[in-house]
């Protein structure tokens, strides 16, 4: 007779739902972690917000568009926060030594990945919107000022953030917990060619080469455009939509192959030790 | 005959061109409890391992619950389950919140009915709401095989399910293990040093050494064959190379 408890293994949506309630729980136990999720963005926006105010009265650029730095440093963290949010929740598997459990259950590699892009955009959400409820509190700048375009501005980043996310995973699997502070570095690597603070055109020729290669950099030049110039840029949009696509792909397919070497080389059940 | 649940044919791995399995033939019966023994390094593990399609066989096949786990392993791994000490359940987590992850990560219908129903069999009732990280090693066994049995599997492998307990837990787990296979009628591997265990257990022995299996029998067969009174005797003979007077012709079958 079939027992009525076997399980033939779930769906797809109840096997990534688990995964997000093992992390929910995680926070909820934890305030430790949401305090860091929220620390930097809030100390990154009240410093910027108080440079904003003294050169707000120097000059001119700033005093035309003064949420202009603020609004750049809100994204930035929303990329940063992102990409964070992918790789952390992943090292959090390896630290617990849980990352065995997960390869032998239903769970696959795939399913893996959407949920640490959901826990992604929940700990991204915990650490930048405190700090953009503080900048309307504290400066009078509301990043929401942005409109619809914030939302096309917010998946991009956050799109950029899961690719590079992937590749930090994938070393990681590669090489092993040694290169775990990758996690925290590499998106500093693309910060002075993504454009967050200046235009792309103070750059060198050949790293404006670089930077339009990113979709950091149209995302930001678009936030600028918006706030300069009351345009909404399409068209940058639509680069940065298409550029993210390409590096998600890469960076998806980077990710699961390095699963599939670990397989090859025993590793799954090793690399939390 | 009762269906294979676990078909393993000319199982081979090398690492760097060591091998750590070579060439093992072996099946597991729905109802049967089979034992992996062996020294360290003999390759119980990397077999375990790669029954789990966690680590991918340089050649051979193997097939488990009717699927080849190199190419299909996702079909099967909701039917199955395992449970090692040298994987941890999240310590943060509370035992609880430990066990209604995994119950939801295998679509466990009745998720909080399964997880208090194992909870009273195992006697972890009163450990729900406590930490993962802040449990006894006896404790943890009980909630890691919990785990192991959160989706009612019809297959369970097992590393050394009853390493560093005492005596008493070691048997309760034992005495677990023997009920849940009579009411359930899943398989049972395990890979085990704890002779008395395997004795105690196991309807056949599957005897390995250097990667290879050099012997295979139930265990009073085995007994028999050595001419031992004990597995542990059986054991020391095939770790250093004495083998009884039919070992050499069984170890070729």
């Amino acid at each position: 007779m079939p027992d009525p408890t076997r399980a033939p293994g779930g769906s797809t949506a109840t096997r990534i739902g688990a995964m997000v309630l093992r992390h929910a729980y995680l926070l909820r136990t934890s305030w430790p972690r949401i305090f860091e999720m929220m620390y930097w963005p809030t100390i990154q926006m009240v410093l910027w917000g108080f440079f904003t105010v003294f050169l707000a009265t120097k000059s001119s650029y700033i005093a035309q568009a003064t949420g202009i730095l603020i609004s750049a440093v809100l994204l930035w963290d929303v990329l940063f926060r992102g990409q964070l949010g992918f790789s952390l929740s992943f090292l959090e598997e390896i630290w617990s030594r849980n990352l065995g459990n997960l390869s032998v259950s239903p769970l696959k590699p795939a399913e893996l990945m959407a949920a640490l892009m959901t826990m992604s955009v929940i700990r991204t959400l915990i650490g930048v919107l405190p700090a953009a409820g503080l900048a309307i509190v504290f400066y009078e700048v509301s990043v929401f000022e942005l409109g619809l375009p914030l939302l096309a501005f917010f998946t991009n980043l956050l799109v950029m953030g899961w690719a590079i996310g992937m590749l930090v995973c994938a070393l990681i699997l590669r090489v092993g917990l040694g290169a775990e502070s990758v996690a925290w570095l590499a998106i500093f690597l693309i910060a002075p060619v993504s454009a967050i603070y200046y235009p792309v055109s103070v750059l060198p020729d050949w790293l404006q080469a670089v930077a339009w290669a990113l979709p950091t950099a149209a995302v930001f030049e678009g936030m600028r455009a918006i706030l300069i110039d009351g345009a909404v840029r399409g068209d940058l949009l639509l680069r940065a939509a298409l550029l993210n696509l390409f590096y998600l792909t890469i960076a998806a397919a980077t990710f699961l192959y390095s699963f599939q070497v670990a397989r090859r080389r025993g590793l799954l059940l090793q690399i939390g030790e | 005959m009762l269906s294979p649940v676990i078909e393993v044919a000319g199982l081979t791995k090398t690492f760097n061109g060591v091998t750590a399995v070579a060439g093992i033939d072996f099946t597991v019966s729905a109802g049967e409890t089979v034992a992996l023994l062996g020294a360290n390094g003999a390759g119980k593990t990397t077999t375990l391992s790669m029954l789990l399609g966690l680590l991918l066989p340089s050649a051979g096949s193997v097939r488990v619950l009717g699927e080849d786990m190199i190419r299909h392993r996702y079909r099967v791994l909701g039917r199955l389950n395992f449970s090692s000490p040298y994987v941890d359940l999240p310590r943060r987590l509370t035992v609880w919140q430990n066990l209604m992850f995994f119950a939801r990560l295998y679509g466990v219908p009745g998720a909080r009915r399964r997880v208090l129903e194992l909870a009273e069999q195992l006697d972890i009732a009163d450990l729900l709401k406590q930490r993962s990280g802040n449990l006894s090693a006896g404790q943890k066994t009980r909630v890691s095989l919990a785990k192991a049995l959160i989706n009612a599997p019809e297959l369970l492998l097992l590393d050394e399910p009853t390493a560093s307990l005492d005596p008493d837990t070691g048997d309760w787990v034992r005495g677990y293990l023997e009920d849940y296979q009579r009411r359930s009628g899943a398989a049972i591997l395990l890979a085990s040093h704890n002779m008395a265990e395997v004795e105690r257990l196991c309807d056949q022995v599957l005897m390995m050494s250097r990667g290879r299996i050099v012997d295979r029998g139930s265990p009073a067969a085995l007994l028999e064959r050595y001419g031992q009174d004990s597995l542990e005797g059986v054991f020391l003979d095939i770790a250093r190379e004495r083998q009884g007077p039919d070992a050499p012709e069984r170890a070729a079958e």
